[in-house]
């Protein structure tokens, strides 16, 4: 079944905070299916980028549209995972039940394999912000698959994070898009993106700088400015 | 010396009349509590969430409520009850309804101000994920109400503090009448004034108790909290 929401066309799209243009005309068409990891230096806007494709900041100029829907229409069929998971004071399982009440009424037994699947069945009576932090991030991920989202969208969510919590979050995002979610990640960690990527969106200074093919994009950059990125130089 | 000997006999033989004046003071509270909490809750969490001109007044003029002097609220609430005023009709004045609607408006303000700066708070932690979620309206309100329960809880009983200790606006609306409307803080300003200290020693130690009860629920109800990340 094809992806409702995709292509994405994002066209022209400014941010302004300030004075200072955070997002400098973004032209980016996104149509195949799998993970786009976004890439780029620190501040270069990739997060806001990422929130602007959520809705959860409105653009000065610009067009999104995905599929065939524009942005605030869209987002029942978006899910997003933000770097610090933000979870109710409940429990576990009430965290879960909150954010699919409907499920929670007809097959309670469906929160219980969410969480299963994110190794956290053992936990379900616990205080949700009891949890370590890559315990916390599986469950913001089981909360987010809930909704079997059309698109998916991370910010930095496995920063800072234990490896086996990668690990399991990294293959859950793969079982995901095999299934036919678009997942669209935005990670500083090149090894996570050489892992994940099928393809990379790079963006520098606001501007989309390079898009390509994973392979391509990291055996052999266009720009200078991914290059050097690649290189592990300090660019800013 | 003898009338502390003697309030605490009052206290411990649980004199009817002690036991009185204390049961109204009690009763007269917690129902002034529950109004207050069933209108300051969902103000608060409302004025916190909602986005409407003029939102920053609203929360400034009920900051600015919480401080309003008692005697000043028991002064309107009697121009209201009174025979001459609007409400005068419907002859509560002097009644025990006319110290809890004198409450009501004297707490109403500081739990719904307090309960506003908790789920503001809160609000901003979870606004992102909520709209992620697509959770909103009475859904929003509702989950910010549980998720607030034991910050909540401290500011309920503080509005209860404010309620119990009160003495201005109630002496003016109920009339400080003996087996009517006598409350705990009216009988100690009364039997104060005329001499008679062991009434206004028992009655001022447990209220003292109250106020420390009260206190330690606070600081119980704060730790539990944090022990479980709930706070």
């Amino acid at each position: 079944m094809p992806n409702p929401l995709l292509p994405i066309r994002i066209s022209d799209l400014r941010l302004i905070k300030g004075d200072r243009p955070v997002l400098g005309g973004v032209d980016l068409m996104i149509d195949t299916p799998g993970i786009t990891v976004i890439m780029g230096p620190n501040g270069a806007g990739k997060s806001l980028l990422l929130r602007c494709l959520h809705g959860l900041i409105k653009p000065d100029q610009g067009h999104i549209t995905l599929g065939q829907l524009k942005v605030p229409e869209s987002r029942s069929w978006q899910a997003m995972v933000f770097q610090q998971p933000v979870l109710l004071r409940r429990t576990v399982l009430q965290n879960l039940a909150f954010a699919a009440p409907e499920i929670a009424k007809s097959s309670p037994q469906r929160l219980l394999q969410a969480l299963d699947a994110v190794n956290l069945a053992e936990l379900v009576n616990q205080p949700a912000r009891m949890l370590s932090g890559g315990e916390q991030q599986r469950l913001s991920l089981a909360r987010a698959l809930l909704s079997k989202p059309a698109l998916l969208l991370l910010d930095e969510a496995t920063a800072s994070l234990d490896p086996a919590s990668v690990l399991l979050i990294e293959s859950l995002l793969k079982a995901q898009s095999a299934h036919g979610t678009k997942v669209i990640l935005v990670s500083h960690d090149q090894g996570q993106a050489r892992r994940m990527a099928d393809e990379v969106v790079f963006i520098s200074n606001g501007q989309v700088a390079e898009q390509g093919p994973a392979k391509e994009f990291f055996t052999s950059p266009e720009t200078p400015m991914a290059q050097a990125y690649l290189a592990g130089e300090l660019l800013f | 010396m003898d009338s502390l000997v003697e309030a605490f006999r009052l206290i411990i033989t649980l004199d009817a009349d002690l036991f009185e004046i204390l049961w109204l003071s009690v009763r007269v509270s917690l129902v002034a509590l529950f109004i207050s909490a069933i209108i300051g809750l969902p103000l608060g969490t409302w004025l916190a969430i909602a986005q409407f001109p003029g939102r920053k007044f609203c929360i400034l003029l009920l900051n600015a409520l919480m401080g309003m002097p008692p005697v000043v609220v028991g002064l309107m609430v009697y121009l209201l009850l009174s025979r001459s005023g609007p409400l005068g009709w419907m002859g509560l004045l002097y009644t025990p309804t006319a110290m809890i609607i004198a409450q009501v408006v004297l707490i109403t303000p500081i739990i719904a101000a307090l309960s506003n700066q908790v789920i503001e708070h809160l609000h901003q932690e979870y606004s992102d994920t909520f709209y992620s979620m697509g959770v909103t309206g009475r859904r929003a309100v509702a989950a910010y109400l549980v998720d607030a329960r034991y910050a909540l809880t401290t500011c309920i009983l503080a509005g209860f503090g404010r309620a119990i200790a009160e003495v201005g606006a109630v002496i003016i609306v109920g009339g400080n009448i003996d087996h009517l409307t006598r409350v705990m803080t009216t009988a100690i300003a009364l039997e104060t004034s005329k001499g008679n200290l062991t009434l206004a020693l028992a009655l001022g130690a447990i209220l003292l108790t109250l106020s420390l009860l009260v206190n330690a629920l606070v600081i119980g109800v704060r730790e539990y909290a944090a022990k479980r990340q709930y706070a």
